[in-house]
């Protein structure tokens, strides 16, 4: 059987991902497992992803794994004028898994069909960031207990938000209510509600934190940058409607969790930082977890 | 008065007759099908008066014939497109191209940060709906629309 790769967020079940996220709990517990003792892991980041690449080494280095690879295109052989193909071939015989973060859309998906190892996606331009996915997902169990019946905001640029996306499709395999606060132009594409239609879920559009607020469970905060509006005019008008500050939560539910992808400019300020319901560092630590619960899964290893 | 039928090209004694092609299209077809490559007579018609498309073309190609999975490549450029087998200048079958549920090959995706626009990859796509030609692409995940569909 051709080894099993993580492109997609789609490419697992219901059952796989529940399955990755109670393994991430037990790495969660015991963090230190030599369990990737004598393996070697290519890390490839053909765009510098501080973030995430070193929530990867410290999984792998937690599992006992050793790491070959390069932090940005600059420092390998891609400036020679290398095709991805090329580099795929070389590093697949170097190594045990491959873990991939590259500016071209659907290069993982590519890579996975030449390599005979698995492949994980750590971006693939503004297309997939699956494992983002399964540790937000990994956080919203854990802060709630359970995937089911949730009331999910997500806030800020939801054109273009690659992981508001993903987190959507995810959450709408659990009976997931949504609600969607953007401006105008930032708003929840079509594709994504005709889907949570299809799926017979429900969903709401606002174009400010409402009253409703009181209802999430979980606040999704996403940047909204300068450089997506047509009209800068239009930016400075909403820069400011889409700030979450200590003084709105008072409302909240007390088991309220606030998650954001990281790094954040200006979106949550940081007077919320001390308030309990905010979660994104732990969102962070808890990416180490469900990375080593990843790594694990698709090496085979119990 | 009586209408009366011209053959504008020529009849063939064995081969296929690819009909109701939009003339602005042929090249495509001519393309997708190889036919630059071959060896084979054909005869076409192009800017021929159709009720249908407007402007239509046609292709005679002398004792050759295609299977299925080839002739429905050209769906996705000719989608009105029927086919006449002929032996000894007789029609003795009539087919219609159907839009297969995936395309390999044939479209550019439209996303230009798309890997397949950068290196070179055979592009696959899946057809999510055949009606108004929308194509995901197997790699962005993106959707090619007709109006944006161009032959590689």
């Amino acid at each position: 059987m051709k080894n099993r790769s993580l492109v997609s967020i789609d490419d697992f079940s219901k059952d796989e991902i529940i399955r990755i996220l109670d393994r991430a709990a037990e790495f969660e517990a015991q963090p230190v497992q030599k369990l990737l003792e004598g393996k070697v892991i290519a890390t490839l980041f053909f765009e510098p992803s501080t973030r995430t690449r070193l929530s990867f080494e410290s999984a792998i280095n937690r599992l006992g794994g050793k790491i070959v690879g390069f932090a940005d295109s600059a420092s390998s052989s891609v400036t020679k004028g290398e095709t991805l193909h090329d580099t795929i071939r070389m590093v697949n015989s170097y190594c045990d898994l491959i873990v991939m973060r590259h500016p071209y859309e659907g290069s993982a998906r590519y890579a996975s069909e030449i390599a005979s190892v698995p492949v994980i996606n750590a971006g693939d331009g503004a297309n997939q960031h699956p494992t983002q996915t399964l540790l937000d997902l990994y956080s919203i169990r854990k802060t709630q207990g359970t995937l089911d019946n949730l009331n999910i905001f997500m806030v800020g640029d939801l054109k273009y938000g690659r992981t508001v996306h993903s987190l959507l499709m995810a959450m709408a395999r659990w009976n997931t209510t949504f609600n969607f606060i953007s401006p105008e132009e930032l708003r929840m594409p079509d594709e994504f509600k005709l889907y949570l239609d299809s799926s017979g879920l429900k969903y709401y559009e606002h174009l400010d934190f409402s009253e409703i607020i009181s209802k999430a469970d979980i606040i999704y905060m996403t940047r909204v940058q300068r450089e997506r509006f047509s009209d800068p005019i239009e930016y400075e008008k909403v820069k400011n409607v889409y700030v979450l500050r200590n003084a709105m939560l008072g409302n909240t539910k007390p088991t309220m969790k606030i998650l954001h992808p990281l790094p954040r400019v200006n979106e949550i300020h940081t007077d919320v930082d001390s308030n309990p319901k905010a979660y994104y560092f732990e969102q962070a630590l808890n990416g180490v977890f469900t990375r080593q619960a990843i790594l694990c899964n698709l090496l085979g290893i119990n | 008065m009586k209408e009366t039928k011209q053959l504008v090209v020529s009849a063939i004694q064995n081969g296929t007759v690819i009909d109701h092609v939009p003339a602005r299209n042929l090249f495509k077809v001519i393309q997708i099908l190889g036919l630059d490559h071959i060896e084979n007579q054909i005869t076409f018609g192009t800017n021929l008066e159709s009720k249908k498309l407007g402007k239509k073309a046609i292709i005679k190609i002398s004792d050759r014939f295609f299977e299925d999975d080839d002739i429905n490549r050209i769906a996705l450029v000719a989608p009105q497109a029927k086919l006449n087998i002929i032996r000894d200048y007789e029609v003795v079958e009539k087919k219609v191209v159907e839009v297969p549920d995936q395309i390999t090959g044939i479209a550019k995706c439209m996303n230009p940060k798309c890997i397949t626009n950068f290196e070179n990859v055979v592009t696959r796509f899946r057809v999510v709906s055949k009606k108004n030609v929308a194509l995901k692409c197997h790699y962005c995940e993106k959707i090619t629309n007709q109006e944006n569909l161009q032959i590689k």
